[in-house]
């Protein structure tokens, strides 16, 4: 099938009816690695189960085309089908059973959901005849998932499952782009038909996935930019699922506007640009907190203003101009009321705003910018960096691996102190290289997700930062590791407390450590337990031979590193705050 | 802003769980739906939700456009009172003893724009329209001569301002839409609009 190629580079394909042999009977069980391979899946995460034996059976002959991770837990599942995504640019399938199999994908519905990852899972459904009866492992996942997923569908129907996943491919990639869910029954999975071909979807009429772009907006939103003074970008994912990072740079670099990042627009932008001025919210950096609330215009390129980034709303960049470039149109006005919303794909409506504003230079703007690097390099980052104290610090350990991997590893991170140190201090030379759960906040994301990268972008190097606590959510995925083989840089960073919620409990709850004391196993044993190499530093001295060792091992490593215990994550923008009341200390 | 009532007009596809996918917009924002009815449209298999909730206006649009969102809804459209036509369905169930001996209640019938459904010897169930006030003060009317059961039906309101859905549909149809459906039709003219 020559046309697998075609379509696995093209984001909406022609809707031509696919076929190895046309009329051959299927059984439903084979119509969905069909659609699976036409669709160019490569890797499959799962586990099986009772009501989706059948697939599996099917699966059995697809062994050398259909790639099968047997994760360990369905959770580990769908994360790893994220990082999957979230690596390759392309959607990640994962398949469950029915009833627990199923609900444990929901965490991994909802992480897709909050952060617009392509994601088509497949769950088994007990037999059609015994639906609403509470059969064995029978769950209502298509209502369980309904506020979780871009789009579901129950088949009961083996002749429906070509249309249907071709739908479902569409939908999860296509516009803002979502995890879809399709529940199918056994009797369909194992119901022969006559399969007339698979036609890839390009069209859903009630579905509009991109809106159309106005020209007189993207005019109006130049001409406010032209009349600015002290222009700032805030960008976020929108602009690597747009794969709009050359239109961005372009648009930037032409403008001459300084630009600051979401967590999840992390590495859309190379580390190192000049106009480059750091991190968003809550615990981003001194200088974007604080100029948000002093710009002229403020451009948000495919972002959401989370609460997280915004702070206090009511005080939220209320002197700015606010240009709102996003494909969702509920999006604009949804938190931050825009003076002109541009609605549309990035990819389309940067390259016309880019035409239309006048080329500058801001030097003092940018410079104020660089002043607050200043204070936030003294008060904060350097000691962060280069501490003397005696316990090794999160930020140094990840100054230690930038210089190891020069910026060219994918990070991936799990939730807590370590992902802001983390994301606060990698460095970046390419995009997609930032995996993190941002909109839900997903302990036990981490692990998963790294394998699930290390899939979907196998030339590369990826290190997963883990806390000691997330590492335990879904430690049992070490056993994906052993069983496949799979080369993950496991690090770990371990301050011995559930350590954001220790440092709300200090600043917010007078110290009161309310069970966030958190004890660990050995993680280098239970990591040779799985036949993982490993170590474990608690002394400076051996960090950067250390991290170098995890880095240059054949294959998968664990490396713990102890941090201090009490280390706090600043600068920090207080819940209900203003961005320009960030705390330095 | 203050929170009034509006009536949201959705067309969608007339797929199974979209009810609970457009009504768990509202619970999850702790909205309560006031009144909700699907019915079919003047447009062929599509289906049309009218929901009633108070809310204040930018709630609201948040709503009508988080509605919109969902791949099997078309279009979804918000109104206050002033913007639409709107009936309500009411059904009383009295005993037709007290009806044929007492005059007055046949008398009251007539002023409410009541009819008789059923006839029956030991009830009478009368059928009105209206809005709430309407069929309310009915009920209060009858109370006294022993209304044995009440119902009302959800709100079906019909847009004043609206060409209705044909075209609208066949604009869906086609792959590339043309400038009719252009959804942010509404930074134009943001006081007159009542689309999205």
């Amino acid at each position: 099938m020559s046309t697998i190629e075609e379509i696995k580079t093209t984001t909406n394909p022609a809707p031509k009816v696919i076929c190895s042999d046309k009329g051959s009977e299927l059984t439903g069980s084979q119509a969905v690695l069909e659609a699976c391979l036409i669709e160019g899946v490569d890797t499959i995460f799962g586990y099986p189960g009772g009501a989706i034996m059948p697939i599996y059976d099917a699966l059995y002959d697809y062994n050398d085309k259909l790639k099968h991770i047997l994760v360990r837990h369905e959770q580990g599942g769908i994360h790893a089908a994220q990082g999957y995504a979230r690596a390759s640019g392309r959607v990640g399938v994962v398949f469950a059973t029915s009833g627990p199999g199923a609900t444990n994908l929901v965490t991994g519905l909802a992480d897709a959901m909050i952060d617009s990852t392509p994601i088509v899972a497949i769950t088994g459904q007990v037999f059609a005849h015994l639906l609403g009866t509470d059969a064995f492992q029978e769950t209502d996942v298509i209502n369980i998932t309904t506020p979780v997923t871009k789009w579901n569908y129950q088949v009961t129907d083996a002749t429906e499952i070509p249309a249907v996943l071709a739908k479902a491919f569409y939908i999860a990639r296509s516009g803002r782009p979502g995890p879809v869910l399709i529940d199918i029954t056994k009797n369909a999975q194992m119901q022969k038909f006559s399969y007339e071909g698979y036609a890839p979807c390009n069209h859903v009429r009630s579905y509009r996935p991109k809106p159309i772009v106005r020209k007189e907006y993207i005019e109006e939103a130049a001409a406010l930019i032209n009349a600015a003074e002290k222009p700032f970008v805030i960008f976020g994912q929108g602009v690597i699922l747009g794969k709009a990072e050359k239109e961005f740079k372009a648009f930037i670099e032409k403008a001459g506007i300084p630009a600051a990042w979401t967590i999840l627009g992390l590495s859309a932008l190379p580390t190192d640009h000049p106009l480059n001025v750091g991190m968003l919210g809550m615990h981003g950096n001194y200088g974007p907190n604080v100029m948000t609330n002093e710009c002229d215009v403020l451009i948000a390129v495919g972002m959401r203003f989370d609460d997280r980034v915004t702070g206090r709303l009511d005080k939220y960049a209320k002197q700015a101009k606010v240009i709102h470039l996003d494909i969702d149109p509920s999006e604009i006005d949804k938190n931050v009321k825009a003076t002109v919303g541009v609605w549309g794909d990035c990819k389309e409506t940067l390259p016309l705003l880019t035409k239309l504003v006048n080329t500058k230079v801001y030097p003092k703007w940018v410079e104020k910018f660089r002043a607050c690097d200043a204070e936030e390099n003294k008060e904060v980052i350097f000691e962060e960096l280069h501490p003397t104290t005696q316990k090794m610090t999160m930020g140094e350990v990840m100054r230690n691996l930038n210089d190891l991997t020069s910026g060219n590893a994918i990070i991936v991170t799990d939730v807590g102190q370590h992902q802001m140190v983390a994301c606060r201090y990698a460095k970046f030379n390419q995009s997609k290289s930032n995996i993190t759960s941002g909109g839900l906040g997903t302990m036990g994301f981490g692990l998963p997700a790294a394998i699930g990268a290390k899939f979907g972008a196998p030339e590369r190097t990826v290190v997963a930062i883990i806390g000691d606590g997330g590492m335990q959510m879904t430690i049992q995925e070490l056993g994906t590791i052993m069983q496949t083989g799979v080369a993950v840089k496991i690090l770990i960073l371990n301050n011995e407390f559930l350590g954001m919620v220790r440092q709300w409990q200090q600043l917010f709850n007078d110290r009161r450590y309310s069970f966030v004391d958190i004890t660990s196993p050995d993680f280098v044993m239970v990591a040779k337990g799985y036949g993982i190499e490993g170590n474990k530093v608690t002394d400076r001295a051996n960090l950067k031979a250390a991290l170098q060792t995890m880095l240059e091992h054949d294959g998968s490593y664990l490396l713990e590193v102890m941090v201090g215990k009490e280390n706090n994550v600043f600068p920090m923008v207080p819940q209900g705050c203003s961005v320009s009341e960030v705390r330095l200390k | 802003m203050t929170k009034q009532e509006f009536t949201i007009t959705v067309y969608t596809e007339n797929h199974i769980g979209l009810l609970v996918r457009i009504a768990t917009m509202f619970s999850r924002r702790k909205i309560n739906i006031e009144s909700l009815n699907t019915s079919p449209s003047e447009a062929e298999g599509i289906h049309r939700f009218t929901i009633v909730i108070n809310e204040t206006e930018d709630v609201v649009r948040k709503l009508a456009r988080q509605i919109e969102k969902q791949v099997e809804v078309l279009k979804a459209y918000y109104n206050n009172n002033d913007e639409i036509v709107w009936q309500e369905l009411a059904l009383y169930k009295v005993p037709t003893d007290e009806i044929a001996e007492k005059v007055k209640v046949e008398r009251l019938l007539r002023e409410h724009g009541a009819r008789a459904v059923v006839i029956r010897k030991d009830y009478t169930i009368f059928e009105t329209s209206g809005h709430r006030e309407e069929t309310d003060k009915l009920v209060e009317v009858l109370a006294p001569y022993g209304l044995i059961e009440f119902v009302r039906s959800a709100r079906v309101a019909i847009i004043k301002e609206s060409k209705g859905f044909h075209e609208k549909l066949k604009e869906f149809e086609q792959a590339e839409p043309g400038e009719e459906l252009v959804e942010n039709e509404f930074l134009d003219k943001q006081d007159e609009v009542f689309t999205m």
